[in-house]
């Protein structure tokens, strides 16, 4: 399994350059390129999980090197453990579910075979994230989906999209910077680049408290403006409302997770490391931003008429219910963000392709304008009221379970105040989302939508999928799911007192790094 | 300076001399990557100069400059997908982007056929997307240029 991890990188992005070849001579073969792709990437994912194999690949099968004394990783290393492969199966998932919806929803847009290349650039991209095993790689990858992401943003070459992927753009380079300038300090002050390596350095107190300071600053404003974290979030509610709607999926759905939390949370647990001189600040961070994220976020949503920019405004109040888990710095508050990171991904796209289907079957995305829809699209109905539920938190969907982990967990971890927050942003959700049901879904039907037919079902069985994975989520969380979920937080938090994750990780890296 | 007619005889002429050499040294600057500075990023970015410094001198961004663009996009993707190609083609030496051909040593050209191919690659990829982004970026200028014309 571990030969084949490069893989995942090396599919998507054989599809992207395949789908631009193809793209003049045969364009209607791009999409079964991409959608080939993706299902081979859910084939891997689903060996990955179920194996649950853990380990590095070195490209170019590089050995050990040392240096003064210290042993270290030249070159590309890729790590795969629980953490990763749970992110790379929720691409898959996705990622598949997008391309369905997809085929027939991109039948108005110009330049296909270019959306596919894109899409699958993304893919690559988001799958090199969540496996680099070095720091500059990761800065790499998040370039990579970055830019595929400008460009998807800007798909539809109105004069909002540009203006959106323009803003995108301007913010997402000055994140980037920032997440480069960070890895340049550290480069600097350890000459490491390996995130195994700079963790171990970092504890041994090989940089100063002041630099490292500055290193966490630098990784939390670039990483937090990609994870859409409150004061960084500007972008995210033009952009993701402006592309389509598949891409809009792909955005709240996995990119602010893949390149914002999960990237988050390597840098700060494995890298620069919660027990470590600056653990205390960084949790007060992490717990008020998510704060800031979680409240902010509901109280703008819930004053929307515009779907998409509702359920943007809600992606952020949602990945401040992750940092405030994330900033307990216990494996239950790890294990509950990420579980909730992994729900919230299959609730949101779900809800952003149902978004796109009401925009199709009405012509609007005001919910005020629309209303009695249920009578006329069931099967979109279905989806969107299943993904509703799990958003606002209704047992026995994963929302609930997640929420209600992430509620013990800042109980547990002594923090009220913050759990109150939480409690009560919780219940603004589950307003917002009545609203939603209540404007668009039910009530009386206009007379304008009278003779609307339901969207095709390559547009609805997506939606409906997605909606029945987060009951499954909900129902097989007691039965199995929460070990797959422990596991994988343990993969960065360990359950102890103090984190032996970092310690774990680096032993798993050298271990494939042999000696010559 | 208009866009079919190019620049002055002198610089005419002096591309033409400079044509064969700048691509030459391009080929051989990613030749030699694995054993001077350099490689296949270097010399994909001087090949794709000589292309552009055609273009600037003798004109025609829209007319051979176009078909030239939509040969580039096509090299460039294959570039790309040689390079995977080369990478998986690791694997049968034991581990992915293996250099299956020796890790080369110093002074010696033939010593690793595996990276030569692997610059090559990447020549092929730079040096066709610089310039096939160079030809759009032209191409959107003059379009941006005739409708500002067009609106006066």
């Amino acid at each position: 399994m571990l030969d084949l991890v490069p893989l995942f990188v090396l599919i998507p992005l054989g599809a992207a350059f395949a789908c631009l070849l193809v793209k003049k001579r045969a364009p209607a073969v791009a999409p079964w390129l991409s959608l080939v792709s993706v299902v081979a990437l859910l084939g891997l994912a689903i060996a990955g999980v179920v194996q649950g194999t853990s380990g590095a690949a070195i490209a170019g099968g590089w050995s050990l090197e040392t240096h003064l004394g210290t042993s270290f990783l030249p070159g590309i290393v890729l790590v795969f453990d629980g953490l990763s492969a749970m992110f790379l199966l929720l691409v898959a998932v996705v990622s598949t579910a997008v391309l369905l919806f997809g085929l027939r929803y991109m039948d108005t847009y110009d330049g296909r075979p270019l959306y596919y290349a894109l899409l699958s650039l993304l893919i690559a991209g988001m799958n090199g994230a969540v496996l680099a095993g070095d720091l500059f790689n990761l800065y790499v990858f998040i370039e990579i989906a970055s830019i595929a992401s400008y460009a998807l943003v800007a798909f539809g070459t109105g004069g909002r999209e540009i203006e959106a992927a323009f803003k995108y753009l301007m913010l997402g380079a000055v994140a980037s910077s920032s997440i480069l300038l960070g890895i340049a300090v550290l480069y600097a002050s350890t000459g490491l680049l390996n995130m195994a390596d700079l963790g171990a350095a970092i504890a041994a107190g090989q940089v100063s408290e002041a630099t490292l300071l500055a290193v966490a600053t630098l990784f939390l404003a670039g990483l937090g403006l990609k994870a859409a974290m409150m004061p960084f979030h500007a972008w995210l509610p033009d952009a993701h409302p402006s592309a389509p709607a598949p891409i809009s999926a792909m955005l709240s759905g996995l990119l602010i997770k893949t390149l914002g939390i999960y990237a988050l949370v390597r840098v700060l647990y494995v890298v620069i490391g919660m027990d470590g001189v600056l653990g205390g600040s960084l949790q007060t961070l992490l717990l008020v931003l998510g704060c800031l994220s979680m409240v902010g976020g509901v109280l703008l949503a819930l004053g929307q008429t515009d779907l998409k920019r509702l359920l943007a405004y809600s992606s952020i109040s949602q990945m401040g219910f992750v940092l405030v888990a994330l900033g307990t710095n216990t494996w239950l508050g790890v294990a509950a963000g990420i579980y909730h990171a992994l729900n919230h991904a299959l609730f949101k796209s779900a809800l952003f392709l149902s978004a796109g289907s009401l925009e199709r079957l009405t012509g609007t995305r005001d919910i005020t304008e629309m209303g009695g829809i249920a009578r006329v699209a069931p099967a979109t109905t279905l989806g969107t009221v299943g993904a509703s539920l799990s958003i606002a938190g209704v047992p026995p969907f994963n929302g609930f379970w997640s929420k209600l982990l992430i509620l013990i967990a800042l109980f547990s971890a002594g923090l009220p105040v913050v759990g109150a927050i939480a409690a009560a942003t919780a219940v603004l959700t589950l307003v917002t989302f009545v609203k939603v049901q209540h404007k668009a879904l039910f009530g009386a039907l206009p007379e304008r939508l009278k003779d609307i037919k339901d969207v095709p079902a390559s547009m609805s069985l997506p939606v409906v999928a997605l909606a029945l994975l987060c009951l499954l989520g909900g129902l097989l969380w007691p039965l199995g799911l929460q070990d797959i979920v422990g596991d994988a937080a343990a993969s960065v938090r360990t359950d102890a007192k103090t984190n032996l994750a970092p310690e774990q990780y680096r032993t798993m890296v050298h271990s494939e790094g042999r000696q010559p | 300076m208009s866009d079919q007619q190019g620049m002055s005889l002198i610089v005419r002429v002096v591309t033409r001399w400079l044509f064969g050499l700048i691509l030459v040294f391009g080929l051989a600057v990613a030749l030699f990557g694995h054993l001077t500075p350099g490689g296949g990023f270097a010399g994909g970015t001087i090949v794709a100069c000589a292309f552009v410094l055609a273009i600037l001198a003798f004109g025609g961004a829209r007319g051979p400059g176009a078909t030239f663009a939509r040969w580039a996009s096509s090299l460039d993707a294959t570039g790309a997908l040689a390079f995977l190609a080369l990478a998986i083609l690791g694997y049968t030496a034991g581990a992915f982007l293996h250099q299956w051909a020796g890790k080369g040593e110093a002074f010696t050209l033939g010593s690793t056929p595996s990276i030569v191919l692997l610059n090559l690659a990447i020549l092929l990829k730079v040096g066709a997307g610089l310039f096939a982004g160079f030809i759009a970026v032209a191409l959107f200028e003059q379009t941006a240029e005739s409708g500002k014309g067009a609106d006066a």
